[in-house]
């Protein structure tokens, strides 16, 4: 009986399994005509098979289980705000999908107690042909409110999205940051009891932003409202939450009190996945490592301020990326070095040791070498970036010339001004977000 | 803390206030159908945006409804009354017997396939928002009630034109009515569902569809078919909902033919029960597979 009063959500052994199709490498290389009628025959009749029994169809012709969430446990008390963090790809949206109905748990159980409200995109079925105010009853009615209840808030809600002089507009007309103003207003004047949120601060301008922040205070501060809250908003969900549950690859890595786990979520590099490159190190076995007989790289890692390797790091400390090589041979033309690049592959620049006066350049020892980069706090921005080593004799070959060995990602958090935070953006416009010294002349 | 504030309460209260529900795989909505009742609020708001959204920006707006209609009656009243000869029903006019068969085939026609494409139309509620995932095809079907409701108008100008005056029979005429409901939502459900999974089927009822409109006595009426065919003819649902139009519009100038009658209701209540059944079973892997 206890439990039916105190605990909001109880959340166990939770896993889900999606099942993703794969072209296998060799059939991409068909090119008579003839193969590529006999592999799409081979693919009908999967299909067709698959038709009958009443499966899935899964593109491509190498299908593999993927497990989005597995053995998920925990439990929520009522009156709670819990934040839920990790990677992109951890589980997080799989998980409030599931809390919220809208798909159902592979194996596993949940038990929820009160009404549950998923506020997972903001602006959930506004249709472009209505206007503001058509949509604002619509959207009400999606996210499970009364006409009653929007009646009743239905000012409120046109003063927090500031759109009164639009109401009679239809939404297509509007510009996109009215029509996500007018979603969040709506979403934030629910009522229920669990409240599930994904993500919905991203939205918006920086005042828009602050406002939001703000509202979803008052909404989790209600003592009897329990609130679920996923974002990479780091600070925001230091302020919101009480509690935390770190997500990683599906599994649960931690939970507990909101400052470690997010503490752990930005230096975690080793406990996180199983995959070598996103441990934030990428190591080569002596006979596979790239280079030639007479150099390897053995090994290149991204380190936090405390030398830990982490696949996710924030921009208010030095981020360190370290080299490990084997040389059996010297050569006084080495050149270590590599090119930063953010996801979509630009580079921000590249470093060679031999940039540094020569006195200060590291000594080449025969056997194993370890070196290490200092790349300084407070240059890079938020983002995913990738490290691409390049490595060679001086104007001879290149030894190692590889892209992306290394994925990691930047949390913009060195903000030092109430004006600049990462309260208001996950990143700023551009590659590097330094901050440059301002003040007034005189002439 | 809780607790006692609410000691007060009995335990009915509690609950009844407090909403418990479990997540499991495979397992249906305990109260599935309360739980539909419980959103209905959402069942008339997607149903009248469908509507309100239906015409606009159109120039004639609603006039759409009387236009498509009138001018397919135009068309088969020609074809099948004027060229190829074929009797009306009774003393009928042939023109008024033509429309009583096409409101009732365009009222099942575009729930039909409304309610097919309904799902995948409304991907991103469904990826987004719980609810029982019903009300979609059902409020889809809202539309085609509407534009029946105006076209209905244009057989009210017939009857007025030909001075031929509806008796008693018209009062059953929305149990017809429910009827053809019934028999677009059955297989609606079961081939709105399919199509989430297969996206083949949306070319499957655009072409049952056109098809049904020749297979259906809509042009024609159904003493046209033979003797030893009309139960086998039957089999169709909208024959029985047509017939029952007719007899209904017609007044005393139709017959019914019973037997056929209960043959479309069994096919209908059975494609009810199936679509139903399959929607159900289907329904809680939806959002993985849209």
């Amino acid at each position: 009986m206890r439990y039916v009063f105190d605990t909001a959500i109880i959340v166990e052994n939770v896993s889900k399994r999606y099942l993703i199709g794969h072209q296998s490498v060799e059939y991409e290389v068909y090119t008579t005509l003839r193969d590529v009628i006999a592999r799409e025959a081979r693919n009908f009749g999967r299909k067709a098979a698959d038709f009958v029994r009443g499966r899935q169809i899964v593109q491509g012709d190498k299908i593999e289980e993927f497990w989005a969430l597995k053995d998920i446990n925990f439990e929520v008390k009522r009156g709670e705000v819990i934040g839920i963090v990790g990677r992109n790809g951890a589980g997080k949206s799989t998980l409030l999908k599931i809390l919220s109905s809208i798909t159902e748990p592979t194996t596993g159980r949940v038990r929820i107690s009160g009404r549950v409200a998923s506020l997972l995109e903001v602006g959930t079925g506004f249709h472009p042909e209505l206007t503001g105010r058509e949509n604002i009853y619509l959207n009400g009615a999606i996210l499970g409110m009364t006409k009653t209840e929007v009646n009743r808030k239905f000012d409120e809600i046109v003063a927090f999205a500031s759109v009164d002089r639009f109401l009679d507009t239809p939404v297509k007309r509007y510009s996109n940051g009215m029509a996500v103003r007018l979603g969040f207003a709506v979403a934030a004047h629910l009522e229920p009891e669990i409240l599930v949120v994904d993500e919905v601060l991203a939205v918006g301008d920086a005042e828009f932003q602050k406002k939001c922040l703000g509202k979803m205070h008052s909404v989790a501060t209600n003592e009897n409202r329990t609130v679920l809250f996923v974002s990479h908003n780091l600070q925001a969900v230091q302020s919101l939450c009480d509690r935390a549950i770190l997500l990683s690859d599906g599994r649960m890595v931690m939970q507990g009190a909101t400052q470690p786990v997010v503490a752990r979520y930005l230096g975690v590099g080793q406990y996180l996945a199983q995959g070598q490159s996103r441990l934030g190190q990428k190591v080569w076995s002596p006979d596979a490592a790239p280079g030639n007989s007479d150099f390897r790289l053995t090994a290149v890692r991204v380190l936090s301020p405390n030398g830990e390797p982490s696949g996710t790091l924030g921009t208010d400390g030095e981020v360190y990326v370290e080299f490990d090589f084997l040389v059996r041979r010297a050569n006084t033309g080495l050149c270590v070095g590599f090119d930063l690049a953010d996801a979509k592959g630009i580079t921000l620049f590249r470093t060679y040791q031999t940039d540094l006066p020569q006195e200060r350049w590291p000594p080449v020892k025969m056997g194993h070498n370890s070196w290490r980069c200092t790349i300084p706090k407070g240059f890079l921005n938020g983002g995913e970036f990738v490290v691409n080593p390049r490595i060679g004799i001086h104007n001879i070959f290149w030894l190692v010339h590889e892209d992306a060995v290394l994925r990691f990602q930047m949390v913009l958090n060195h903000g030092v001004s109430p004006l600049w935070n990462s309260l208001t953006a996950e990143s700023r416009p551009g590659l590097v977000a330094p901050i440059f010294d301002w003040k007034s002349v005189e002439h | 803390m809780i607790m006692r504030a609410w000691g007060h309460f009995t335990g009915l209260d509690r609950a009844r206030m407090i909403q418990e529900s479990t997540i499991e795989p495979g397992s249906t909505k305990r109260y599935y159908w309360l739980d539909l009742w419980r959103y209905r609020e959402l069942f008339r708001v997607l149903a009248w945006r469908d509507v309100s959204v239906r015409y606009k920006q159109t120039v004639i707006g609603f006039g759409w409804a009387l236009v498509r209609p009138f001018l397919t009656m135009l068309v088969l009243t020609v074809v099948f009354g004027k060229i190829a000869g074929l009797p009306s029903e009774g003393a009928a006019p042939y023109a008024l017997m033509v429309i009583a068969g096409i409101l009732p085939w365009t009222f099942f026609s575009t729930s039909l396939s409304d309610a097919s494409n309904s799902l995948v139309s409304n991907t991103n509620l469904i990826t987004k928002v719980y609810f029982p995932r019903l009300i979609i095809p059902t409020a889809a079907v809202v539309v085609s009630f509407v534009d029946f409701l105006i076209s209905f108008g244009i057989a009210l100008v017939l009857m007025a034109w030909y001075q031929f005056l509806p008796s008693w029979q018209m009062l059953f005429l929305p149990l017809f009515l429910a009827i053809a409901f019934l028999a677009s939502l059955g297989p609606a459900l079961w081939v709105t569902m399919l199509n989430v999974k297969y996206r083949d089927f949306r070319y499957v009822i655009p072409f049952l569809v056109q098809f049904g409109l020749y297979v259906s006595p809509v042009g024609f009426s159904s003493k046209v078919i033979h003797e030893q065919w009309r139960l086998l003819y039957s089999i169709n649902p909208m024959v029985g909902v047509i017939d029952g139009f007719r007899w209904c519009m017609l007044g005393g100038q139709s017959q019914i033919y019973l037997p056929a009658l209960w043959l479309s209701l069994a096919v209908t209540a059975f494609f009810l029960w199936f679509g139903i059944r399959r929607f159900k079973t289907m329904e809680r892997n939806i959002a993985d597979l849209i």
